[in-house]
């Protein structure tokens, strides 16, 4: 009874014990809730926002860029796509085959398709092909109930209605590769595209806008329950260009085949009017991007469409030169109005022979007459007494041999050589012969094509050191630009000579002469040559231009500038390879009576 | 004896009005309360639907409601009577389901009577507790204190336990070793022996670490380091977390949590159904329950401390330390302290064979306050 009696106290006693340790253990989960519930509350809050709201970003339109009219240069298109909602077919596949019956898919799409299918969860939709015409929508849809899981879904895409007539401007956009910085979280959301090339590369951040925010409550698949919140973005900036399109369009044409660049600048506030290089691409199919076939076409085709010449391209200036050299040598004192030179078609410097264009001379002749002729005789003698440095200070003034930082991608300083410019590139000392070559354009000197249109509109606007832009200025007056300090008598003479070039009768753009009203055009042509004429080939006869390959052909240049009495527009025309600078001074010719006519049209009625 | 006798004779001359008269209103209120809040969450874990849960859990607890009043109306000695048929019965549908599970569709842990799937591992969890108690209440202190005399005691635990591990359900085994080993401690098994056990299990446990199913040493694994594999195995852990955390003090509000609706918590109608709660309801619901869970194992404790049987007292302290071990184990392991064994919330987790085991639990405790004033001898 008593062994009994100690059993059930040891019962009792030990039961306490498991008492108060259930009780402890209790106390355990309370401590725990307290450490979860409240001590690491906010840290579990933020994980369960975190887990249950997704933010999406909403993409604003891209900024619409206008020309100096308002016409849409780059704008957004709607873009209908078919999208697949993999959970609403009872068969992939089935649907598949009836969609490639309606319109046919590359074996490489289907396979994207299937990859992409595979990847995404069943509610997410896959697109299947975008860029839908309006007949293909229809189709679709007469189709529907071949097609379930199918839907039409729209978007923006960027639009170029020019085309390529302005693709080296404009630019293009393209999908945000690794290279670029991220500074937006814009360009984390899958398809967006910015600016790589051009005003749509210059102007991105304009142009891009505000990303807005959609907040949305997903469950733990990624399927969205409802709309938390949406704050939308802020569109892109509209840009307004100083491009009048229709002189553009006009300017791309007139290159036909040919391969070149050209530049027109209103003279008195910078603005350019067109920027042409051709051929182009088209921006609408960079934008959306080509396959690497047609790349490879693009960027082996002997004639660069993807290089900006106008920009990129350094070449000789040639003749379009001497209008540099003859103000350094006026301004200087080295020449005068009244001084002349006798040209007998060459002339011999030690032991080297320097030739005229023209084999039998031009006899004695004055500054304007051997702008008007293109005398190389008297700009040999002229560069000869000036010396380089003049020569190239001048040069200077006028824009050449530096970037005119218009924002565009790739531009080349071209070049301005001197003496010492000589010393440091190659140690050696400036021979007087290449101070002849130099004061026809040729040797060492190379601008690119913008260069010598702000040149020539430099001259046209009387000396004004007028910038370029793409800007529309909206004030319309004349800017502020600095005045050069030379004699408006010397200007005068250029002017004059650059008048004959093209209006007197002998000068070297007189086929080309234009008249608009009594408007007429003053210019000079240029043409260098690509390969050197050996001794051997000038006894026997130099080869015709139209007997040489495509490549060893003469660059043609032209400058010039409208009307020659009140100057507005100049232009400068390269044509690669264009055989001779009537070439070019045929098509500057074209773009300036344009620039003529539309003048007329836009002026108000009075 | 005599004595006794009269007592006894009194008490069987209980009438059923007496009984019902006797039956604590205080902890049957407790587990209304707590049927309550089940069937409350299982209507909230449908997005407020009663079915497919609530409405199928109400009806369960209506079952097990019943079986309840009849146990606890039920004489003492009846279950004392059959504790050990009781535990052979269990003992051998453990065996033919283990049996059928090996010759049939692969590991099966329920026997199907149309109406429900009877698990025998729960039916075994009362069984074993009551054994126990029949054997020990017939043991005097030298035997419980001598080696030989827990022989036996141990081999009615280990049979089960082991079958029970291999169907498999890891938990379940765990649970019904740390119930028995809680009433080998009541009786006064005395400490050393249990230090030399654990000793054993620690140093067989590489062994052991080999039977486990990979999945089994994957949740262990994981508990050790839910970042693991935070998709998968670790997912439910750190999902839970984040829904317990999230709820703060006083919660979402119900139906409106959204680790739960929107389907970041796994399982939440049954083993995370109390992470679910504290999400909506925060720390302030999460405590209440706790308290209910508390106060019951409390009052099954002083109904034990009021019976004059030994295995009466032995009984209740065995089936309420059982009860306390569904509740510890499942809290813990949704909080985070304790590997995924997949133990339910009794009461409140869905599921039809633990609402009537615990419930057939309950009654036995009822049966034991009201039947407290019987003394049963030692044989």
């Amino acid at each position: 009874m008593n062994r009994d009696n100690d059993k059930g106290k040891v019962l009792i006693k030990r039961s306490l014990v498991l008492g108060v340790v259930k009780f402890l253990m209790f106390i355990v989960i309370i401590a725990r809730l307290y450490y979860l519930q409240v001590y690491q509350a906010d840290k579990y809050k933020t994980l369960a926002d975190e887990n249950r709201i997704s933010t999406r970003l909403l993409v604003p339109p891209r900024g619409v860029i206008y020309d100096r009219h308002g016409e849409m240069l780059a704008t957004n298109r709607q873009n209908f796509q078919a999208l697949m909602v993999a959970e609403q077919t009872p068969n992939v596949q089935e649907t598949l085959d009836a969609f490639k019956k309606i319109m046919p898919l590359s074996e490489a799409e289907e396979e994207k398709i299937k990859k992409d299918l595979k990847k995404n969860r069943s509610f997410v939709p896959v697109r299947i092909k975008d860029n839908l015409s309006w007949e293909e929508i229809a189709k679709i849809q007469l189709n529907a109930p071949d097609l379930p899981g199918i839907i039409i879904d729209e978007g923006l895409t960027r639009f170029y209605p020019f085309g390529e007539k302005m693709a080296h401007f404009i630019g293009y956009v393209s999908s945000v590769s690794d290279n670029d910085v991220k500074d937006d979280p814009l360009l984390e959301v899958p398809g967006f595209k910015i600016g790589k090339a051009g005003i749509e590369k210059l102007y991105e951040k304009q142009l891009r806008g505000k990303g807005g925010n959609l907040k949305l409550e997903v469950n733990a698949y990624g399927r969205i329950m409802k709309e938390i919140e949406k704050v939308e973005g802020i569109p892109g900036d509209r840009i307004d260009l100083s491009i009048d399109s229709r002189l553009q369009a006009k300017a791309y044409d007139s290159f036909g085949e040919e391969s070149g660049a050209a530049i027109v600048l209103d003279v008195n506030t910078g603005e350019i009017l067109a920027f042409v290089s051709t051929p182009a691409y088209d921006p609408n199919a960079l934008s959306q991007g080509v396959s690497t076939e047609e790349w490879k076409e693009l960027s082996s085709n002997e004639k660069n469409p993807l290089v900006n010449k106008a920009l990129s391209g350094q070449y000789s200036p040639g003749s379009t030169f001497k209008m540099v050299v003859a103000l350094a040598a006026l301004e200087s004192g080295a020449i005068t109005a009244q001084s002349r030179s006798f040209c007998a078609g060459k002339m011999i410097l030690g032991n080297h022979t320097f030739h005229c264009w023209k084999n039998f001379g031009h006899g004695y002749i004055d500054v304007v007459q051997a702008l008007q002729h293109s005398c190389d005789i008297f700009f040999y003698e002229t560069a000869q007494k000036l010396g380089i440095n003049k020569i190239a200070e001048m040069a200077r003034v006028f824009g050449l041999g530096k970037k005119v930082n218009i924002g565009l991608e790739n531009e080349k300083a071209g070049l301005i050589p001197d003496t010492e410019w000589k010393r440091q590139r190659f140690g050696e000392s400036w021979q007087t012969g290449e101070s002849l070559i130099s004061g026809i354009g040729q040797g060492y000197i190379l601008t690119t094509p913008v260069q010598l249109a702000v040149m020539t509109a430099r001259i046209a606007n009387g000396g004004y050191e007028v910038e370029p832009t793409f800007r529309k200025v909206t004030t319309g007056a004349r800017l502020n630009f600095k005045k050069m300090n030379i004699a408006p008598v010397n200007m005068e003479l250029i002017k004059q000579g650059m008048y004959d070039v093209v209006n007197t009768p002998g000068g070297t753009a007189f086929g080309n002469r234009i008249d608009f009203n009594g408007q007429k055009m003053s210019g000079k042509t240029g043409t260098t040559q690509v390969r050197r004429i050996s001794m051997k080939e000038r006894q026997t006869g130099v080869l015709k231009q139209e007997d040489l390959p495509w490549k060893l052909r003469n660059h043609a240049l032209f400058v010039g500038y409208a009307p020659h009495d009140n100057p507005r527009y100049a232009v400068a025309v390269l044509v690669e390879h264009g055989r001779g600078g009537s070439t070019a001074a045929r098509i500057g010719g074209q773009i300036l009576l344009e620039a003529l006519k539309l003048d007329a049209s836009s002026q108000p009625l009075e | 004896m005599y004595k006794s006798y009269e007592t006894s004779i009194k008490n069987q001359a209980m009438t059923l009005r007496e009984k019902i008269a006797s039956i604590s209103f205080s902890y049957v209120m407790f587990i209304l309360i707590l049927a309550g809040i089940g069937v409350t969450m299982l209507y909230s874990a449908a997005n407020g639907s009663w079915s497919p849960w609530a409405l199928n859990q109400l009806l369960r607890f209506g079952l097990g409601f019943a079986v309840m009043v009849v146990f606890a109306l039920t004489d003492i000695r009846v279950f004392m009577r059959y504790a050990y048929i009781f535990y052979f019965i269990a003992l051998v549908l453990l065996i033919i389901v283990e049996v059928s599970g090996h010759i049939g569709m692969g590991a099966q842990r329920w026997i199907n009577l149309g109406f429900m799937k009877l698990q025998p591992s729960e039916l075994m969890k009362i069984a074993l507790v009551l054994a126990l108690a029949r054997y020990f209440h017939s043991s005097s202190l030298q035997a419980i204190e001598s080696i030989r005399g827990i022989i036996i005691p141990t081999l009615m635990v280990f049979f089960p336990a082991l079958l029970v591990m291999t169907q498999p359900d890891l938990g379940t085994a765990l649970m019904l070793v740390f119930t028995a080993g809680a009433m080998f401690f009541a009786v006064g098994v005395q400490l050393w022996k249990f230090g030399v056990l654990i000793l054993g299990a620690i140093v067989s446990m590489p062994i052991a670490w080999h039977f486990l199913h990979d999945y089994q040493q994957n949740r262990v694994l994981t508990f050790l380091n839910p970042e693991r594999d935070p998709l998968g195995a670790g997912y439910h852990i750190i999902q839970s977390k984040i829904a317990l955390g999230s709820g703060g003090m006083f919660g979402k509000g119900f139906l409106k949590g959204t680790q739960s609706h929107l389907n970041f918590l796994p399982e939440k109608h049954t083993d995370f159904i109390f992470t679910m709660l504290s999400e909506e309801f925060g720390m302030i619901g999460a405590v209440f329950v706790v308290i209910i869970n508390f106060l019951i194992i409390a009052y099954s404790y002083s109904f034990a401390l009021k019976s004059t049987s030994y295995f009466g007292k032995l009984a209740a302290i065995g089936l309420a330390t059982n009860f306390f071990f569904y509740v510890f184990i499942n809290m813990a392991m949704v909080l985070g302290l304790i590997p995924v064994v997949g133990i339910p919330l009794p009461l409140i987790s869905y599921g039809g064979t633990v609402i009537l085991s615990v419930m057939a639990g309950f009654g036995i405790i009822l049966s034991v306050h009201i039947n407290r004033n019987i003394n049963i001898g030692k044989d």
